[in-house]
């Protein structure tokens, strides 16, 4: 029965969470804290952290965390593959739409207009982050608020990116390998 | 037949690996899905990946598992999509599985929050890249109107944080009304006589 819930409830977070993670926040709080009280509002918080620091998107790590204080390894299952069903079915439909009629006028059309629009998301995407890891979220009013060892990383990884052409995958390995040593060794 | 499993694993592999490195949300898959399919493999080419972001952009759940549901189709079908879907949910079932038995101990340690910022700045390094080599490709040929619809939608989702939906549903119309057409012809002329 926990099993059953745990299904529908993560699926309808995965049905509604239209257009990213952060939109998947507030639904994954309305179901999991407030409707069913599987955590509490400090869990909740904890588990939005650590979604932050583990690789993966917040929805599929949330519905694992949440499945595994429910009912354990199963629960963790069952919650993970309720929150991808409905991406799923509806991603490969519209796969198939995609691959059919991609060719025609129309659809070239409007895939035209929709390209331009997607560099300009993830350029949105990719400020936030930028000023997130610089400078702890918003432009610096200080100097304080500079982040030294980060901008020494980033300045060193898109070197590395545009310069050496070294893969994206090497590069955040690198990332985090400097960051173990820098912070420790300045003593921040 | 042979042929047919060393795609599929291809796929589960490239995609398990991927997938175990997309921290900091959602976009962060694609430029790691760009390097390795476009740049790499050269299974798709850039304009087909846009494509398919923008399609996992348009449906619900996460962008990095609808973006690999797409891939997988492509290459092998249904069969595919399951495998790639599967691949990309893997390392996070498994990474959070183990981390939720010490999660405290986790998230206030140290040594881990020195990695994640590191890794943070790294990240920040990718999607920069990857931003600068898209515009360029979009923008090839100077195509005025495929700029200004950059620059506008970049506009209206960082400052005004105008929800995703209404920016595919516009974007889509001014596409399909044809605004970029004169314009895109006119492009694809300049960039054959480079």
């Amino acid at each position: 029965m926990i099993y059953l819930q745990l299904f529908l409830s993560m699926f309808q977070i995965g049905l509604f969470s239209v257009g990213g993670g952060y939109v998947a926040i507030p639904l994954i709080q309305h179901q999991v804290v407030e409707l069913h009280g599987w955590l509490s509002a400090t869990e909740f918080t904890d588990i939005i952290t650590i979604a932050e620091m583990t690789p993966g998107p917040i929805a599929i790590n949330s519905a694992t965390f949440v499945g595994i204080r429910v009912a354990g390894i199963p629960g963790a299952l069952v919650a993970t593959f309720g929150c991808v069903l409905p991406s799923c079915c509806i991603v490969l439909l519209l796969a198939r739409l995609y691959y059919k009629y991609r060719s025609l006028n129309a659809m070239q059309r409007i895939l035209s207009g929709l390209r331009p629009a997607v560099v300009g998301m993830i350029a949105s995407a990719g400020l936030s982050i930028l000023l997130l890891a610089l400078f702890g979220g918003q432009l610096p009013s200080s100097f304080q608020q500079v982040n030294g060892p980060a901008v020494l990383i980033f300045a060193a990884a898109l070197l590395g990116l545009r310069r050496f052409r070294l893969s994206p995958l090497r590069v955040m390995a690198g990332a985090g390998a400097a960051g173990l040593l820098l912070y420790p060794l300045l003593g921040l | 037949m042979i042929k047919r499993a060393a795609l599929y694993k291809e796929l589960f592999c490239s995609t398990f690996r991927l997938s175990a490195f997309t921290f900091g949300g959602g976009y962060v898959i694609v430029p790691l899905m760009r390097k390795r399919f476009v740049d790499e493999l050269g299974w798709i080419d850039e304009e087909e990946m846009l494509d398919l972001i923008s399609v996992s952009q348009s449906s619900p759940g996460p962008i990095a598992v609808n973006a690999s549901l797409m891939l997988g189709y492509r290459m092998a079908g249904v069969p595919g999509a399951l495998i790639t879907a599967f691949g990309t949910v893997l390392p996070p079932l498994i990474i959070i599985s183990v981390i939720s038995f010490f999660y405290q101990q986790f998230r206030s340690n140290y040594y881990v929050n020195a990695v994640m910022l590191g890794m943070q700045a790294g990240v920040a390094a990718v999607i920069c890249s990857v931003v600068l080599d898209m515009s360029r490709s979009v923008l090839a040929g100077r195509n005025l109107a495929a700029g200004l619809i950059l620059a506008g939608v970049f506009t209206a989702v960082y400052f005004f944080k105008v929800n995703v939906f209404w920016v595919i549903l516009i974007c889509g119309c001014i596409g399909f009304f044809g605004v970029l057409d004169r314009c895109r012809k006119a492009g694809k002329g300049k960039e054959k006589d480079t």
